[in-house]
């Protein structure tokens, strides 16, 4: 069965709405001139289950359901949405969507299905590719394992979400686009404690795949040795230090380094308003030359990948960055059209209760010529962070921060010893220019990655090799 | 909406879940459902944005058989899916442990009286009126000086709500709620540097919002002020957070004596009940049933009745901050706090604004925090932040790519003065707090 009558299925099935319902909807949105709009259906099921203290504590599942309707003229844009998928509805959304625009008469032409394009991961329903007793015996076993781990370990929690999301857009030239997409997600955390002192480690992954994923390799178990190990690690850290240091940054997740300092100014909502530090900046160079970021949507199975963008273009690696010059930015339809250039498959949006805007995939940084040990050698003194928590950029002043979760002073080329409570604070367009050296080790983060800009959040990916960069403040305690 | 009919459908829909949860066979069952609408219009360099109509309606439920729990929720009220809903809940329910502590709260704990909190407060103004607004608040920003430079835009947002709540011990009550606010980002720019920042005004009552003017002049002002802001080198010294951000830490204190932490042992106030851990005149309590106020509300997220009270007495902790389960885990009563607290307050002092920039003296002022960097397992802070420096009682220059550093239990204690500059836009009502000594990073 093709992807469009999948997702018709699972969305309209349960309502009364036909494809000449649609069409009249759009004809409505149609009635007025405008640039752009979209009908978009949405039904996403999820489950999650928590296990703590040694019991399954929490199981939940939820259903959402709705459509959001939209036009545009210029830059100006008319938004509804209802979760009543219903003809009368639907269609004095469209009506109070129009009042954005107030005279004139647009032709339009009949829906037509387009399916050509690529798909980065099967639509399979992840809530259904494990039994719930399964389930449960995952949970129990990853428990228990983690437990023996070591004796310090007091708590462990676990948590493992699953989502089924359906959506089908139609917009203004009669195409009618549809995706599947299932994602799934596995975390533990625990608590360790000794001589008086608690710390806790975390860590976790998942992708748009079935829990199977968890179960190859023993993937599950592995995130609870590494949430112990790291746990471990805090119990034994110093104060981190203060100032401006050299900073090598670990392979992997600390690609969020990338993603706040760099990816969010690169928007293209952000650089069409110019409100961006970025803005205004193509073809200049932003980085040291060992730098090439791309945004990168089609990697297969990956937690930010999609097959086509919430607007139904076709995802694309973007190259952002070549070579240290600023290429081009991420796009939806909106910016991309304002702007004249094509759009990126970039506009996303957290459900059909909000609106589309420039948002990334996957973005990444390419590997670069040298191993990870000369580049922890090259320093003398400075520290090194293996992984973060959360991180927060203003696009405008170009300040980002993040906070490490596990980093380690270097001395004399050596990991010495290990820091708690560390900060990074720097400006993104001044970051990447103090790239000294790049590893040979691109890795991408486990699949744990939630993005938020304007109350929406989204899944995505981050990557990078090992990073050396001369120069960035660390904000600890031990001024 | 918000007629008695409507209000009796929905109550109606929770009463039919809960038999649906019975019939099914669960031995104890709690719904709620809320249904809200809203009108939320941005204006951009003088002219309408978007313009975005808000309908959103959902449904969950909590199923209890015996002492294991599922629960269920779902964006589609008809009968189908009410089922459809249920039966998911009790499915997971054959799933769960055990759990001697699971389950709804002690009927003598169960609100029985419904103060009138004055919390609905229709806003009728249509697209047009709504876009005259939001232009009005940004044109004040944009004619503010010839620095501001670009705009994100202004929105004039409002939304009315109805929640209702219902569980098998013969609880089933609504709460109508309104919410209203208007908000202006813009930027400024002056030689290379360019900074952006915003202000807002919320409120249950439109009527008491600040105008759109106030507001679009006191975004423009609060952008230029951070013009050409510098670093700083490393240095120790008194921070005095700004009330917008004040109210952030004590958002960590409810953060470390909250139940769910507590029973989990990841705060850095484990057993901290009766003893002192802030100066001996910071007094913090919770006022429920404020008229008006953002955090007002008669029962909590369980139906468990709210009730003024106090948290900290002259620096004592007196309370923790409870749901139904966590206190069962703790072996306490629910304080009323399933789903949180309601107008969380540290009582002012008396100095203005100005005085605690006196008092402080040479030190720095933070008006901004970036990034998530609170440990609520051992209480280490150090954030990303934003302000200015100050010399003897006076602002000398805007600072930003700073972080502050420290731990959470010292700066408690170190508080020295709480203003009366209280910040009423939120759920926790505090003045700007001193602290005497943080770490600074920067440069």
């Amino acid at each position: 069965m093709d992807i469009i009558k999948q997702a018709k299925q699972s969305i309209l099935a349960s309502t009364a709405l036909s494809d000449h319902d649609i069409d009249r909807i759009m004809s409505s949105l149609l009635s007025v001139p405008v640039d752009a709009a979209d009908i978009y259906f949405q039904s996403s099921h999820f489950e999650s289950w928590v296990m703590e203290g040694g019991l399954i504590k929490e199981g939940n599942h939820g259903i959402e359901r709705g459509a959001g309707v939209r036009a545009v003229v210029g830059d100006k844009t008319g938004f509804a949405y209802s979760d009543r998928i219903e003809l009368p509805v639907l269609l004095e959304a469209a009506d109070n969507v129009k009042a954005i625009i107030r005279q004139g008469q647009n032709t339009r032409t009949a829906l037509t299905h387009s399916n050509r394009w690529p798909q980065y991961y099967s639509s399979v329903n992840p809530l259904k590719s494990l039994a719930d007793r399964q389930k449960v015996e995952l949970l129990h076993k990853i428990d228990r394992e983690t437990r023996q781990l070591d004796s310090r370990v007091e708590e462990v929690i676990i948590s493992l979400t699953g989502v089924h999301d359906s959506i089908l857009v139609a917009n203004q030239d009669g195409a009618l686009a549809a995706d599947i997409r299932p994602l799934v997600r596995l975390n533990v955390s625990v608590i360790v404690a000794a001589d008086g002192r608690r710390e806790r480690g975390s860590m976790g992954g998942g992708g748009r795949c079935d829990y199977q994923c968890f179960l190859d390799q023993d993937l599950a178990l592995d995130y609870g040795r590494e949430a112990v190990r790291q746990a471990l690690v805090n119990l034994e850290a110093v104060d981190a230090p203060a100032g401006n240091m050299t900073v090598v940054l670990g392979p992997g997740w600390p690609g969020i380094l990338l993603h706040e300092a760099i990816g969010h100014g690169l928007e293209g909502d952000f650089n069409r308003k110019g409100t961006s530090a970025f803005s205004g900046r193509v073809g200049e160079r932003v980085a040291s030359e060992l730098c090439t970021v791309v945004d990168d949507g089609t990697l297969p199975g990956r937690r930010g990948s999609l097959s086509i963008d919430d607007e139904g273009t076709p995802t694309e690696q973007t190259v952002l960055i070549e070579n240290g010059v600023l290429k081009g930015y991420m796009q939806d339809k909106l910016n991309a059209r304002l702007m004249g250039v094509e759009p990126t498959g970039n506009g996303r949006r957290e459900s059909y209760a909000h609106l589309p805007m420039p948002r990334m995939t996957n973005t990444y940084m390419l590997s670069g010529h040298h191993e990870p040990e000369e580049i922890i050698k090259s320093v003398k003194k400075g520290l090194y962070a293996k992984n973060f928590g959360g991180g927060q950029v203003d696009i405008t002043s170009g300040k980002f921060v993040f906070s490490a979760c596990e980093a380690y002073l270097i001395e004399d080329g050596e990991l010495t010893r290990p820091v708690k409570g560390a900060t990074l604070i720097g400006n993104g367009p001044d970051v990447l220019t103090r790239v000294s050296m790049v590893g040979n080790d691109l890795a991408l983060d486990g699949g744990v990655g939630t993005c938020g800009k304007d109350g929406q959040s989204v899944p995505v990916g981050v990557g990078q090799p090992t990073l050396k960069i001369d120069g960035l403040t660390v904000g600890g305690t031990g001024v | 909406m918000q007629n008695h009919e409507e209000i009796n459908h929905l109550e109606a829909i929770v009463q039919t879940i809960l038999d649906t949860a019975k019939k099914q066979g669960a031995t104890a069952a709690e719904a709620g459902l809320n249904v809200e609408n809203g009108l939320s219009i941005t204006a951009r360099l003088g002219e309408a944005e978007t313009i975005e109509h808000h309908r959103d309606q959902g449904l969950g439920v909590t199923v209890y058989f015996g002492q294991c729990k599922g629960s269920a929720s779902s964006t589609d009220l008809s009968e189908d899916s009410i089922i459809e809903t249920v039966s998911a809940a009790c499915s997971f329910a054959r799933f769960t442990s055990e759990d001697v502590y699971a389950g709804l709260p002690s009927q003598e704990l169960l609100a029985t009286q419904f103060p009138a909190l004055d919390l609905y407060h229709p806003w009728s103004f249509d697209v047009d009126q709504g876009i005259a607004l939001a232009i009005e608040c940004e044109q004040a920003a944009r004619d503010f000086h010839p620095d501001i430079s670009n705009s994100e835009g202004a929105t004039v947002s409002s939304h009315q709500g109805i929640r209702v709540l219902g569980n098998s011990l013969g609880f089933l009550h609504s709460m109508n709620s309104t919410r209203h606010s208007i908000s202006c980002s813009v930027l400024a720019r002056r030689g290379e540097s360019m900074q952006r920042d915003y202000w807002y005004s919320v409120d249950r009552n439109a009527g008491k919002l600040e105008s759109a003017k106030a507001i679009g002049e006191k975004a423009a002002s609060r952008t230029l002020q951070r013009l050409q802001a510098r670093s700083l080198t490393p240095r120790h010294c008194p921070v005095l957070f700004a009330a917008e951000v004040a109210s952030g830490l004590i958002g960590s204190l409810i953060g470390a004596i909250s139940g769910g932490n507590l029973y989990r042992k990841s705060s850095f106030l484990l057993d901290a009940l009766d003893t002192r851990i802030f100066p001996d005149f910071v007094h913090i309590h919770e006022q429920p049933h404020l008229p008006g106020a953002l955090g007002s509300a008669a029962y909590d997220g369980e139906g468990v009745a709210t009730r003024a009270r106090d948290i900290v007495v002259e620096g004592v902790l007196q309370s923790y901050i409870l749901s139904t389960y966590s206190a069962r885990k703790l072996g306490m009563q629910s304080t009323g706090n399933a789903g949180g607290v309601h107008n969380l307050t540290l009582d002012s002092g008396t100095n203005d604004w100005q005085a605690l920039l006196k008092q402080m003296d040479t030190g720095l002022l933070i008006t901004e925090l970036m990034g998530q960097g609170v440990n609520m397992v051992t209480g280490d802070y150090s954030r990303g932040a934003a302000g200015f420096w100050v010399e003897q009682g006076e602002i000398q220059y805007p600072v930003e790519e700073i972080t502050i550093a420290g731990n959470l239990k010292a700066m408690f204690k170190s508080i020295v003065a709480v203003g009366n500059d209280v910040d009423y836009r939120g759920n926790i009502r505090t003045g700007s707090i001193l602290i005497e000594r943080m770490a600074i990073a920067g440069e």
